[in-house]
């Protein structure tokens, strides 16, 4: 087959600030076939996004593209004036950016946003753009493919988003299509129904695509060849299954490695969970936004009757999709958002809601550390500023004993001492993340509420933070509430995990039994969401199932009914909606939420569906 | 933040001060200087009316000419700068930090207390500023502080407006929350998570509002609620004067470029106070 894409001895350099010029990537060279789709894989700062933009001409401000050859079909992509590259961007290469949300006009109607490009370069008349466009939602699975180009994006979900706006990148047939990271904002069960559109578009029109991802396993289904790049260079570059059974090189290895949730999990066995006294006790905890109705609950609940105990020094995990409540309940415990109803107590004294009624005492004892390090971190303070003010504030420690805890906390999170000299806006992602945990040491805390701490990091970076936070709680016997929705991190490093759906936990149990079948339905849906490491996962996954992906996460309501209802394919009809859940203990010590019988969730999950369908009503 | 005072050498390494940043600076200094020293160095006295004629050109005995009257314009301007920068100054000192304080305590406190404030400062932008300051001058008369008010309270609505919605935008970050779960009072937080962010945007404010204050100053002058005679701030030394623009007197040359000079010295001076090299949450 010909070659759509080669590229050659490509070289992209970034000025900094003396002015002089940093190679970020480095004599690259590689080739995509017709219909092939070839993934660059990497960390960030790898250089894949650089090369995917290259390829399309466009360089970053503050980048240039120094050297080298882009052939796209017969046309030399380095050499096109302006005015050409205009032409050739949108047309023959179009691009699917990572947030669907930031690429759309939020006050222009979908469909006019998705023909926009082809009317622009005059490819077609507005009516047969429109009926082209129409088809390819049908492609893609979205739900009213005649109507909903009528929408805003606003009224629309976030992975319906991302299918609309490969939709307008597949419009003008392109010759390739590159896709950046398209699937990474994403919920692993939305991910799941993109994956299967992308996948089932590109297979059926035969498009020739080059991904971008820093996910092993998302790639591992998507992909036909894999470039695996670092610090601008190529790694290695194979054929998908050739790279991930028998990788050549050592780098792809520790990517494996960092990307196996068995293999992390395989360093926290061997301890149990402590037997120590409760640390945070909290129960019947209702929280929400609005004020608060006759009833006592808020106008719209996030979080409803939850309730849950920390010993000290273990890891509690909380488990859900965006818009689950598990940030809620970080903000509810430190008192950034009053609880409607429901006790938090540490130590076996109560908590007031609000953060103003508790002694210093006892807000030392819990400290937050968020996800986005960036916004966690004041702009205007140096780390040692930053650092400084819980030592002084709590401790009340000044001047030269300050100045040693501080290089003493930077260690401990390995980090150089000459950083405290340093601005948040100089470090790193991973670096500054680290920052954040060493304040929150700085208070020597009880329990530690780590908000996605990791979610934000790369794959090699995270790894290394979560194996930061399984040390410091061996040294200093700190607790973590650990938030996340990926459910392999939850997996290696928590000794308890709730799973929370839509304001309520569904599940919570212990690590080694929760997560495992027989479990609660929402559990099993995101178990099975997680792409594994294998090549056709994707194509594996049953009906049923993405049916329950496809339905999209809902929110709280005020019932008391299974929350997950609505989208369970176990549901009973005439029960779930009538009924309450009962609380049931399962044989493996976990205790759920469900109308299904233990026996009847071990058939579906374990591979004998028909017998639990065939219940119709309670015995 | 005690750091800060642990670590001096490694403090001061960092501050550098542009060339432009100087030269605003020199010129800042300069006429405060002038302000203050001024009936020490006027060569006459500001009513003083000499023998040289009306609107005479530059000579040894007046460098910069004789205004309508036959007065000094040299002697007049240094005598105007104690209005000009001393009035002007200080009333858009008091605005910025009255506005930014405000602004801070609205968007740290929220709730009913943004609302009525806001509300207030809004219907405020309304009045004519004209209009306000004759009220208010007729009814307490045009004494220097009186004046100073007046205008700081004109300029008051304008940079609460600006420094509440950065404070708004600073506010919802998550280091903020983070504060606020450690315990920390609001002052805390406004002082010293909020303020440092938006200290340069303000500070630009600040150079443009200095403008309007001179501009405003004069037009009531202009009006004869501002200055009284013989005194006279520049602006009104260039109005008194505007009849010599026809023959190109100095007299109303002179006071004009004294004014630019004094803004552009200011706004040089602000544009290029030493940045840190970190970012702040605006983006700088």
């Amino acid at each position: 087959m010909a070659d759509v894409v080669r590229v050659e001895r490509l070289r992209v350099v970034a000025r900094d600030e003396r002015g002089g010029e940093t190679p970020i990537v480095k004599d690259i060279g590689f080739a995509v076939a017709r219909g092939e789709v070839v993934a660059l894989i990497g960390e960030s700062g790898s250089g894949k996004t650089t090369i995917a933009l290259a390829i399309m001409g466009y360089a970053r401000p503050g980048c240039r593209i120094s050297g080298g050859r882009i052939r796209v079909g017969d046309t030399d992509v380095l050499s096109l004036p302006p005015s050409a590259l205009a032409s050739f961007r949108g047309r023959r290469v179009t691009y699917v950016p990572q947030s669907a949300a930031a690429a759309f006009n939020p006050s222009r109607r979908l469909l006019a946003q998705v023909v926009e490009g082809a009317r622009i370069h005059g490819l077609m008349p507005r009516v047969e753009a429109e009926r082209k466009a129409v088809e390819l939602f049908r492609a893609l699975a979205l739900p009213d493919p005649e109507t909903i180009g009528r929408r805003f994006p606003h009224q629309v979900s976030g992975g319906q988003l991302q299918r609309l706006i490969a939709a307008m990148a597949l419009l003008s047939d392109p010759e390739l299509v590159i896709l950046d990271e398209p699937t990474t904002a994403l919920d692993v069960t939305t991910q799941i129904e993109v994956l299967r559109a992308f996948k089932k578009v590109v297979r059926e029109r035969g498009t020739t695509a080059i991904y971008v991802s820093h996910d092993l396993a998302v790639v591992a289904q998507m992909a036909d060849r894999i470039v695996v790049l670092r610090n601008g260079e190529i790694q290695e570059q194979g054929m998908t299954g050739q790279v991930l059974d028998s990788p050549a090189h050592e780098y792809t290895h520790s990517l494996l490695r960092a990307a196996d949730p068995e293999r992390r999990a395989r360093r926290a066995d061997g301890r149990d969970a402590s037997p120590e006294a409760p640390l945070l006790q909290v129960s019947g905890l209702t929280a929400g936004y609005g004020g608060i109705g006759r009833d006592g609950l808020p106008a719209v609940p996030v979080l409803r009757d939850v309730g849950f105990t920390i010993r000290r020094g273990s890891v509690l995990g909380v488990i859900g999709e965006s818009g689950c409540g598990k940030s809620t309940l970080a903000r509810v415990i430190a008192g950034l958002l009053p609880a409607a109803l429901g006790v938090v107590s540490l130590n076996g004294a109560s908590l007031t809601a609000n953060v103003a009624g508790r002694t210093r005492d006892q807000l030392r004892r819990i400290q937050i550390v968020f996800q986005m390090a960036d916004t966690a971190l004041n702009p205007a303070q140096t780390v040692g500023a930053i650092l400084a003010r819980p030592l002084a504030f709590y401790h009340g420690m000044n001047g030269e004993a300050q100045r040693r805890r501080i290089a003493e906390l930077l260690a401990m999170v390995r980090l150089p001492p000459r950083l405290a000299d340093r601005y948040p806006s100089e470090l790193s992602g991973g670096q500054k993340q680290r920052v954040n945990l060493a304040r929150a040491l700085a208070a020597e805390p009880d329990l530690i509420l780590c908000d996605e701490v990791t979610s934000s990091l790369d794959t090699v970076v995270g790894a290394a933070v979560l194996e930061l936070l399984d040390e410091l709680r061996r040294e200093l016997g700190v607790a973590y509430l650990f938030i996340s929705h990926d459910v392999s991190t939850v997996r290696a490093i928590c000794d308890q995990v709730l799973i929370l759906y839509a304001g309520r936990i569904v599940e919570f149990g212990d690590r080694r039994s929760i997560l495992r079948p027989p479990m609660h339905p929402y559990s099993d849906l995101l178990v099975s969401s997680v792409p594994e490491l294998r090549l056709g996962w994707l194509d594996g996954i049953g009906q049923a199932h993405l049916a329950e992906a496809a339905h999209g996460a809902i929110g709280a309501d005020d019932a008391e009914l299974c929350s997950f209802r609505n989208r369970c394919a176990m549901r009973l009809e005439g029960i779930c909606e009538a009924e309450p859940p009962p609380t049931r203990i399962l044989g493996k010590g976990t205790r759920i939420l469900c109308h299904r019988t233990e026996q009847e969730l071990a058939w579906a999950q374990l591979g004998d569906p028909a017998r639990a369908a065939n219940r119709e009503t309670v015995p | 933040m005690s750091t800060l005072d642990t670590v001096p050498a490694l403090r001061a390494r960092r501050i550098r001060v542009s060339p432009s940043g100087t030269a605003g600076l020199a010129v800042v200094a300069f006429w405060l200087l002038v302000a203050v020293a001024g009936p020490a160095i006027a060569p006459f006295p500001p009513g003083h009316i000499s023998d040289a004629g009306v609107l005479a050109p530059i000579s040894r005995a007046f460098p910069m000419g004789t205004d309508y009257l036959g007065r000094d314009v040299l002697s007049r301007i240094v005598w105007g700068a104690r209005y000009t920068v001393g009035v002007a100054l200080l009333a858009t000192a008091i605005a910025s930090f009255t506005g930014t304080a405000l602004g801070l305590c609205a968007a740290a406190r929220g709730g009913w207390f943004d609302s009525v404030l806001s509300r207030i400062l809004d219907a405020f932008i309304s009045m004519p500023s004209k209009m306000f300051a004759l009220v208010i001058v007729s009814a307490f008369g045009s004494a220097i502080p009186v004046l100073v008010v007046t205008l700081a309270v004109i300029y008051v609505p304008g940079c609460y407006r600006l420094s509440r919605s950065m404070a708004i935008n600073i506010n919802a970050m998550d280091f903020i929350a983070v504060a606020r779960a450690r315990g920390e009072r609001t002052f805390y937080i406004m002082r010293h998570e909020i303020l440092p962010n938006m200290v340069l945007p303000v500070l630009t404010d600040f150079g443009l509002r200095f403008v309007f204050v001179v501009l405003l100053l004069s037009g009531l002058s202009f009006l004869g609620v501002g200055i009284q005679p013989p005194n006279a701030d520049w602006g009104s030394l260039v109005r008194e004067n505007i009849e010599g623009l026809r023959e190109g007197a100095p007299a109303v040359i002179m006071p004009a470029l004294m004014i630019a000079s004094l803004t552009i010295g200011v706004n040089l001076l602000i544009d290029n106070l030493p940045q840190r090299r970190g970012a702040t949450a605006e983006g700088h």
